[in-house]
């Protein structure tokens, strides 16, 4: 709310519980957040510079890195073209069970992640279901780099259908059918028009479900085979340094971790700041 | 003579046919709807998709579960441990809920009915969970609470457990769900906007009266549905859980936490009973979410307030 909607400035402000409710958000939000976030960073601090950078260095963090963040973009990128192609699908067409497969698209969102993990273990490994098909053409995805990459894809899936949908049906005919008239085929007019509206949608959604992904554990620890320098994403290297009690190597390549998570929502924040601006023009 | 206006339109057309196609009608179709072969290409894409990711894996449970007969099915649900698993999950959802209930509403009201410095600061903080890795946030707790953390030889020396107990579980659990219900009720709340309340205010009524008669009824819909969402990720949190938890069986294992136990002793079957148990709650909870959305559409289309709920999780 500002001043342009006629909210009266705080000064004129009739509405009780300004003390209230601020008191009890900062106390809550420090006491369940902030405070245990800040011991992570304080942790680390206490471990020296040399010993930090050793941990984060370290081959096989770094390897764990690599498939993170390159697992994570293909699964994001998949997500984008497919993404794209659901929500066209959900808001331009009518066909039986629309509202249903609408609901689902939020399965990876509402299941436990421990379920999803032994699922698509489950029908991705060499005699699954799907797994089976794979193997025979010589594709094997469970306990390799893919199968990180079909887990990440699973858990990122809403991401893309979700900001691109609301933006697809706000969008109005009358620019389509303008490009239309002016001689624009089909895939001009997409290309051209309807595309770039939805730029802004896709990108911040790839980036939602790039987040999402880099920090995944659940889905990913039964479908990679935790494999040191081969299938080891970096949420499962942290989780096996606290299983040995090393909470020194866990705490520093955590703050890394971490320190990524933030650079990627404070993008994803100027990302929306600009499809905002984009539709107010 | 061009005099009347029948022959200027007919000129004008005949002049600038080149700029546009001769019938204006089916050039707008051809660009604004796909001809049958893109458009089978659209769909059978999306539903290969969904297949491989969503469909065949929502099947695969259930066939796994069942595997073993319905006798099996029901003998690994019964369980002890299995009983005590889900006990454990409902404590854990029972706790964290109703503390980010609370705190979702403070906030959305902070945030949507004052202007203070800081607010935007204060909006990004509460997302900052989303934004953190499950694993490093039940890592922080240990590093809290544990053997080795700050408070753990005060907890120790009061022989108070909370890593590898329950409370670490329920203290994991609220860390991971607190921004769900804020997330939802603040833009409904931001667009019931605060005239009613003003008015209410204004004929006497008191804060809460104002709160309970006026603020809660117009937001109870998008309300609702931050609290199935909280409900559903509360319920199946794993990786958070799983660092806090020490996987004590029977003592300190949620429901994902046993189906991870169970698939890990080759238990497959089993494993799969529990995992469809929480299947079904997640798909119960998609079937809530898409009627509330679709409650608070028609609720705003029916009253001057308008509610808004975004189908974006």
């Amino acid at each position: 709310m500002n001043e342009e909607n006629g909210t009266p400035a705080r000064g004129f402000n009739i509405l009780p519980g300004f003390g209230l409710t601020m008191g009890y958000t900062v106390v809550y939000l420090s006491l369940i957040a902030l405070i245990p976030l800040s011991t992570l960073v304080l942790k680390t601090t206490g471990m020296g510079w040399h010993r930090f950078w050793h941990i984060v260095i370290s081959p096989r963090v770094v390897a764990a890195y690599e498939l993170s963040i390159g697992a994570s973009l293909a699964g994001a990128l998949i997500n984008s073209v497919f993404g794209m192609l659901v929500a066209w699908t959900l808001v331009r067409y009518r066909f039986i069970g629309r509202s249903i497969i609408d609901a689902l698209v939020d399965l990876p969102f509402a299941l436990p992640t421990s379920v999803a993990g032994i699922t698509l273990t489950t029908i991705y490994s060499a005699n699954g279901w799907i797994g089976r098909w794979l193997a025979s053409a010589g594709i094997k995805v469970a306990y390799t780099p893919l199968g990180v990459v079909v887990a990440l894809t699973f858990v990122g899936l809403p991401f893309v259908v979700r900001t691109v949908q609301p933006v697809l049906q706000d969008l109005e005919p009358e620019l389509e059918e303008a490009a239309a008239t002016l001689g624009a085929s089909r895939l001009q007019a997409f290309l051209r028009v309807i595309g770039p509206a939805l730029l802004p949608a896709v990108v911040t959604g790839f980036a939602l479900a790039f987040a999402r992904a880099m920090g995944e554990y659940g889905s990913v620890v039964f479908i990679s085979g935790n494999m040191p320098m081969r299938t080891e994403v970096v949420p499962l290297v942290i989780m096996t340094q606290l299983e040995e009690f090393d909470y020194q190597g866990a705490t520093a390549i955590a703050l890394v971790m971490l320190v990524i998570s933030f650079a990627i929502l404070f993008l994803i924040n100027l990302l929306q700041r600009w499809s905002m601006r984009r539709n107010a023009v | 003579m061009l005099s009347d206006e029948g022959e200027i339109a007919r000129v004008a057309r005949e002049s600038y046919a080149w700029l546009a196609p001769h019938d204006p009608a089916s050039a707008v179709r051809r660009a604004t709807v796909e001809r049958g072969r893109t458009r089978a290409l659209l769909i059978g894409g999306t539903l290969l998709f969904l297949m491989l990711f969503l469909f065949i894996p929502l099947a695969a449970v259930f066939t796994e579960a069942l595997r073993n007969g319905v006798g099996a099915y029901v003998q690994a649900i019964v369980q002890p441990e299995a009983r005590s698993a889900i006990a454990l999950t409902l404590l854990t959802a029972a706790v964290a809920v109703p503390l980010n209930l609370v705190f979702g509403i403070a906030a959305s009201w902070l945030i949507t009915r004052f202007e203070f410095r800081g607010k935007n600061l204060l909006s990004a903080m509460i997302d900052l969970p989303l934004a953190v890795s499950p694993v490093i946030a039940g890592m922080i707790y240990v590093l809290l609470f544990g053997e080795q953390g700050w408070f753990g030889g005060w907890l120790a020396a009061h022989h108070i457990k909370v890593v590898f107990a329950v409370p670490g579980i329920i203290l994991a659990t609220t860390f991971v769900t607190c921004p769900f219900i804020a997330r939802e009720l603040i833009p409904v709340m931001e667009a019931a906007g605060r005239e009613e309340e003003e008015a209410a205010l204004t004929l006497g009524a008191n804060g809460w009266q104002m709160f309970f008669r006026i603020t809660l009824p117009n937001v109870k819909w998008g309300l609702l549905y931050g609290l199935v969402i909280c409900n559903a990720r509360a319920m199946g949190e794993f990786g958070a859980v799983s660092v806090v938890s020490g996987h004590i069986r029977g003592l300190t294992n949620t429901m994902p936490l046993y189906v991870e136990i169970l698939y890990n002793s080759y238990d497959f079957a089993a494993s799969f009973a529990i995992a469809s148990l929480l299947t079904l709650l997640a798909l119960l909870t998609l079937a809530a979410k898409s009627l509330l959305a679709r409650r608070a559409r028609r609720a705003s289309e029916a009253s001057p307030v308008h509610q808004s709920v975004k189908p974006a999780a």
